[in-house]
């Protein structure tokens, strides 16, 4: 056959000559190899305690998001649950009652709103799909648990810290 | 023999044992310590400071493991096998030459257990009995793999014997001893047997390597092939036992290379430190080095270990029959030749 990309070598199989038949030299350039290893930088690191950076756009835990005025910003209109391939996600919706105009930005909020991290793909269409720029999976990568019912995470775990309660967070203009 | 001599023997034989135990729970640590260094890991670091407690760790964890006998299996065979497999790698110890012989006040203390005038020998008998104890385990599961294994060990043992066999016989034309002390003593100072020895020690480690199942030798316990090897069926501390017995044998392997070819416990310019720090410092000095050697040697078997692939059978019996025996007996005529030229 005529060769397709002019990447084709041919490979001559010649009987080996007598130093490859002893073995030995060949042991020791291998020998001479893992010794270089042994003194090289090891390439994993101790997980938990050090981590590797993630790079810009890397998909970890999913959080809810908060407005400026500290107000949960999803409005249960379920757009996340519906393009979610996993579907992972579930939720149920409530109305907001007067005085509560602090508490969510909507007059319609997620009552319950769970997502189950063990069929959740990070994919980010959830996030894609928001209209309300609600969820993002901007977290860290999702904790090793004990129990399968420990890994549906409420909205105790996957909404925003209040504003007052942040730690590390850029002040964006007129917040306050 | 005074009574204290007894008791110097009782403690030496104690201390002896318990170096070989700590020595072995150490190089399953270390081998896996080794290894991760060796593919650019960290290796176990949990265990306490840098994992240094690990061993304890796998200690403990043998002994909670649940004791299984298998119902087809014969029971009393079936324990025999590691235990006697165990003792043997213990007792090789037993004639290796420690140290040169330590004088406190007026006592002279002979840092080897037993000096016996056929050192050698003794050390090929018990490394032959280590076969059984592979060999009775591997039979006495009753399974396939098992067996299997039993029979590679059993007839790569009894191969590489031969080779090994020959290889010390053109040593002891030099040494003209079985004595493993007085093959010590000669090499004394920088005179090693290495530099009359090469080919013959390069056939000994050979074959050291093919006797304590080391990669690329461990056909035995070969994974890819036969799930375990000898030990499938074992489980809980007669699997301990099995591991342990191995990495004894390497240490007493190691032990037993550095005394007949690295010179054992001498070193350049013994004399001048011996003469500097007496009688009852200076010989521990030398058994330092010994030391020194002896895990020079084990970093070497693990070395190997990460470095090459395992042999085909065929290939095993190919090397040992067709390769090393025919050059052990050159080596032996060559070294008889050059012994009368001297002469
Ligand atoms: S990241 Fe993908 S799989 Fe996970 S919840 Fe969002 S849409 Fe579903
Ligand atoms: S997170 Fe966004 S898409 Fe999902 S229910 Fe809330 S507002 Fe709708």
């Amino acid at each position: 056959m005529e060769p397709l990309s002019n990447k084709r070598k041919v490979i001559e199989q010649k009987p080996l000559n007598f130093l490859e038949r002893a073995y030995l030299p060949a042991i020791v350039q291998g020998l001479a190899i893992t010794m270089k290893h042994f003194f090289r930088k090891p390439v994993t690191i101790s997980y938990p305690e050090e981590k590797r950076e993630f790079s810009e756009n890397f998909r970890g835990m999913h959080s809810l998001k908060r407005d400026e005025d500290g107000r949960e910003r999803c409005t249960a209109c379920g757009l996340c649950a519906l393009s979610c391939p996993a579907e992972a996600i579930t939720m149920i919706a409530a109305e907001r009652k007067p005085g509560e105009e602090n508490l969510y930005r909507e007059e319609k909020y997620a009552a319950v709103y769970e997502i189950n991290m063990l069929r959740c793909i990070f994919c980010g269409l959830c996030e894609e799909a928001c209209p309300k720029e609600a969820i993002y999976l901007d977290g860290d990568i999702v904790p090793a648990d004990y129990l399968r019912k420990d890994l549906i995470y409420g909205k105790d775990k996957l909404v925003e810290a209040p504003l007052n309660q942040k730690i590390s967070f850029i002040p964006l203009p007129n917040s306050f | 023999m005074e009574l204290t001599d007894i008791i110097v023997k009782f403690i030496l034989v104690f201390i002896i044992f318990a170096i070989s135990l700590v020595i072995a729970m150490y190089s399953t640590y270390a081998e896996r310590k080794i290894a991760a260094f060796f593919q650019d890991r960290i290796g176990p670091n949990r265990a306490g400071p840098w994992g240094i407690l690990q061993p304890l760790a796998d200690g403990g964890k043998m002994f909670l493991k649940e004791e299984i006998i298998p119902t087809n299996a014969s029971a009393f065979l079936f324990i025999a096998g590691p235990s006697l497999a165990i003792m043997t790698a213990c007792i090789g110890s037993a004639v290796i030459p420690w140290g040169q012989k330590l004088t406190i006040g007026s006592h002279v203390i002979d840092l080897q257990v037993a000096d016996i005038n056929v050192g050698v020998l003794y050390i090929f008998g018990v490394v032959s009995l280590g076969v059984y104890g592979v060999m009775i385990g591997g039979w006495a599961s009753n399974n396939k793999y098992s067996l299997l294994g039993a029979i590679r060990a059993a007839s790569q043992n009894i191969s590489y014997e031969i080779s090994m066999g020959l290889s010390i016989i053109a040593l002891l034309m030099v040494t003209g001893t079985l004595s493993l002390r007085q093959i010590a003593e000669q090499q004394h100072s920088w005179h090693w047997n290495i530099l009359y020895q090469p080919l013959g020690f390069l056939l000994f480690i050979i074959c050291a390597f093919a006797e304590t199942n080391r990669t690329p030798f461990d056909l035995p316990e070969c994974e890819t092939e036969l799930v375990g090897g000898y030990h499938t069926e074992y489980s809980s501390m007669k699997l301990g036992f099995y591991l342990f017995s191995e990495y004894i044998n390497m240490f007493i392997s190691s032990a037993v290379m550095a005394t007949l070819y690295w010179g054992g416990y001498n070193y350049p310019g013994m004399d001048w430190v011996l003469a500097h720090t007496g009688p009852a410092i200076g010989p521990l000095i030398g058994t330092a080095v010994l030391f020194a050697k002896i895990f020079l040697f084990i970093f070497f078997f693990m070395w190997v270990r990460w470095t090459i692939p395992r042999f085909r059978y065929d290939q095993l019996m190919d090397l040992g029959w067709k390769i090393l025996i025919p050059l052990a007996i050159a080596n032996i005529v060559i070294t008889g030749i050059v012994i009368t030229l001297i002469k």
